[in-house]
């Protein structure tokens, strides 16, 4: 078991190191001069120098590479050349918006998929089944900024029961703030909640063919407890394994939906970040998301480790 | 998950004749096919010249003239539509081919190589895995320039670990038959192997996988559309047609709704017909999604 984690710890260890080094060498091809960005176009050459050496831009590539990561370890990100403040800060502010998005989202997407799978797994193949899984196929390709679009008609616009954007901040109370974001999290969470309700499903059927659940209902456990007690416990796996990738999936999802909705979150700072060259900012996003994923994915795997030995082994 | 793909002992007609009663083939065959003959149809013919601005027409709602109404310049949405099939239908295809073309051979090497070239490989797969793929997306086209040709880039990267997981899976649950041993003995190259006996027998879920991939890249190419890095004005796009839509929707509602409506319907017909092939030509696999 140690050794599993210690592996699994390694990988993901490694595999952030490469992925540090390849957001790092993306963003020094990517053209544009952060300096000259700054200065505006009538700074002079040597103006323009100064700068660069300020923020360190002539330094060797080596240097800056480590120079970067040693701050990212500390939290310290450097400052934004648009904003003109650390970049900890804005992050930290517009974590504000999307953390709770992708959270509001992710709840809401399990809150739906897990009784639908159910229902369609104690269903298999009756009308039932065939209504709700038709539905999820629909989910699956139904882009969720359409679908963002057609809430915000049917919500905002005609029903104007919700505002059609933008974001009061968390100091106009509480429930303004999670009005505004209803939407969106509604928005990005029923195509995930389609995907997750047919991987639920699959992962029922497959545990209610299993002997347990036979032996379980053999000896006069009601249906409804077999269900849930036995069969939707071992259906998790896969279950969790969906929803540690969607939860980097809706991190990211919110880079387009926050754009529809006027938004101040991660995604719409990073996309403006870069139509405006801005490096650092970038640069720390991206690699943020990257962390979240590596170690969500870390934490399942692990998870699943301490649950079902079996899968110690395996790749 | 072990997968048994045995060589079909059947005949094309006993598997055209099981196509013929598989209900998700079925109509997922026929959506694709209308939407791919929509493409092709626009190179000759639309109700309308999308090129032409027709400002007095602006905004009209759907009307037996314009069936899906016109845009903010007086386009006809339908015309729209089917030109903007073209443009779906070429960035999807070529990112699945990027991803096939490099993730298969990788699969297929790391799964007959295995040791540390499989370790590698697959540690350089979770790499890219580890980037969500929409983000690095739009990096890619922020940095190389929006455009079709970038948006193909820049999806069709993410298909390749894609390919090459699913392949090197399908592969590594061959190697082991009888079949395979009896290619060794025969003294045939692992490469040789890979090649006549390992990829005919994961084609079906390099076919599956493939129409997954496609839906997957209509709506990443939509979506790079939608924020302004994918196919560029004139060139009509159905992500493009929902960004114009998005601040006109008081207005213009049919703006959004038919796009969109095209977007889900191409999608929906392509996965219905992934789903129709894997029953048809393996009905013991399981789609992982």
């Amino acid at each position: 078991m140690t050794a599993y984690l210690l592996k699994r710890l390694a990988i993901a260890i490694a595999t952030l190191i490469l992925a540090s080094m390849v957001v790092f060498a993306v963003l020094e091809i990517l053209p544009g001069d952060p300096a000259r960005l700054m200065l505006g176009l009538n700074a002079s050459a040597e103006q323009v120098e100064l700068l660069r050496n300020q923020m360190g831009l002539n330094a060797p590539l080596v240097l800056r590479y480590l120079h970067w990561v040693g701050g990212l370890l500390s939290l310290d990100f450097g400052r934004s050349y648009t904003y003109s403040v650390p970049v900890i800060d804005l992050v930290r502010e517009r974590m504000a918006v999307s953390l709770p998005l992708a959270l509001i989202a992710l709840a809401l997407s399990t809150i739906i998929a897990i009784p639908v799978g159910l229902y369609s797994a104690s269903r298999r193949g009756r009308a039932g089944d065939t209504i709700a899984m038709g539905a999820a196929q629909l989910g699956v390709a139904v882009p969720n900024f359409w679908f963002a679009l057609m809430l915000i008609y049917l919500f905002a616009v005609w029903l104007r029961l919700v505002p059609a954007g933008g974001f009061p901040g968390w100091g106009a109370g509480v429930w303004p703030a999670l009005k505004s974001l209803l939407l969106p999290a509604v928005a990005l969470a029923l195509p995930q909640a389609a995907i997750l309700a047919r991987v639920a499903r699959s992962a029922l059927i497959e545990v209610l063919n299993e002997d347990y659940i036979r032996t379980a209902r053999a000896k006069g456990l009601p249906y409804r407890a077999v269900l849930w007690r036995h069969a939707l416990r071992n259906a998790m796996i896969p279950v969790l394994t969906i929803l540690g990738l969607q939860f980097a999936f809706l991190l990211a999802g919110t880079i387009i939906i926050e754009n529809v909705f006027y938004l101040p979150g991660l995604g719409r700072l990073v996309f403006q970040a870069i139509t405006q060259r801005d490096l650092v900012v970038v640069e720390s996003i991206v690699m943020l998301l990257v962390v979240a994923v590596i170690a969500v994915n870390l934490v399942v795997d692990v998870s699943y480790a301490i649950v079902d030995p079996r899968l110690r082994g395996r790749q | 998950m072990t997968l048994h793909i045995d060589i079909p002992e059947e005949t094309f007609g006993s598997i055209l004749a099981k196509a013929f009663r598989n209900r998700s083939f079925l109509i997922g065959f026929a959506i694709t096919v209308l939407v791919v003959a929509m493409a092709l149809v626009s190179y000759v013919w639309t109700p309308y010249d999308v090129t032409k601005l027709v400002i007095s027409d602006k905004t009209l709602a759907p009307s037996s003239a314009h069936w899906f109404g016109t845009d903010h310049f007086g386009r006809d949405i339908l015309s729209m539509i089917m030109v903007g099939a073209r443009n779906s239908i070429a960035v999807a295809l070529v990112a699945v081919g990027i991803g096939m073309g490099v993730g298969v051979p990788l699969g297929t090497f790391a799964a007959a190589r295995g040791g540390f070239v499989d370790e590698a490989l697959m540690r350089l797969n979770d790499l890219v895995f580890a980037f969500p793929a929409l983000l690095s997306a739009i990096m890619i086209t922020a940095i190389f320039g929006p455009g079709a040709i970038n948006a193909i880039i820049a999806i069709g990267i993410f298909n390749i670990p894609v390919f090459a997981r699913v392949a090197r899976a399908g592969a590594l649950a061959i190697w082991p038959r009888e079949f395979i041993l009896a290619a060794r003995a025969a003294g045939k190259s692992k490469t040789q192997i890979s090649i006549q006996h390992v990829l005919p027998n994961i084609a079906t879920l390099l076919l599956v996988q493939g129409t997954i991939q496609f839906a997957l890249g209509i709506l990443a190419e939509a979506g790079l559309s939608y924020v302004g890095l994918g196919a560029q004005p004139p060139m009509p796009s159905w992500g493009r047609m929902l960004f114009d839509a998005q601040t006109r929707m008081v207005v213009a509602p049919w703006m959004a709704i038919f796009p969109g409506m095209a977007i889900v319907i191409t999608v929906l017909g392509l996965n219905l017909l992934g789903d129709g092939i894997a029953d048809i030509l393996d009905p013991k696999s399981r789609r992982q999604r």
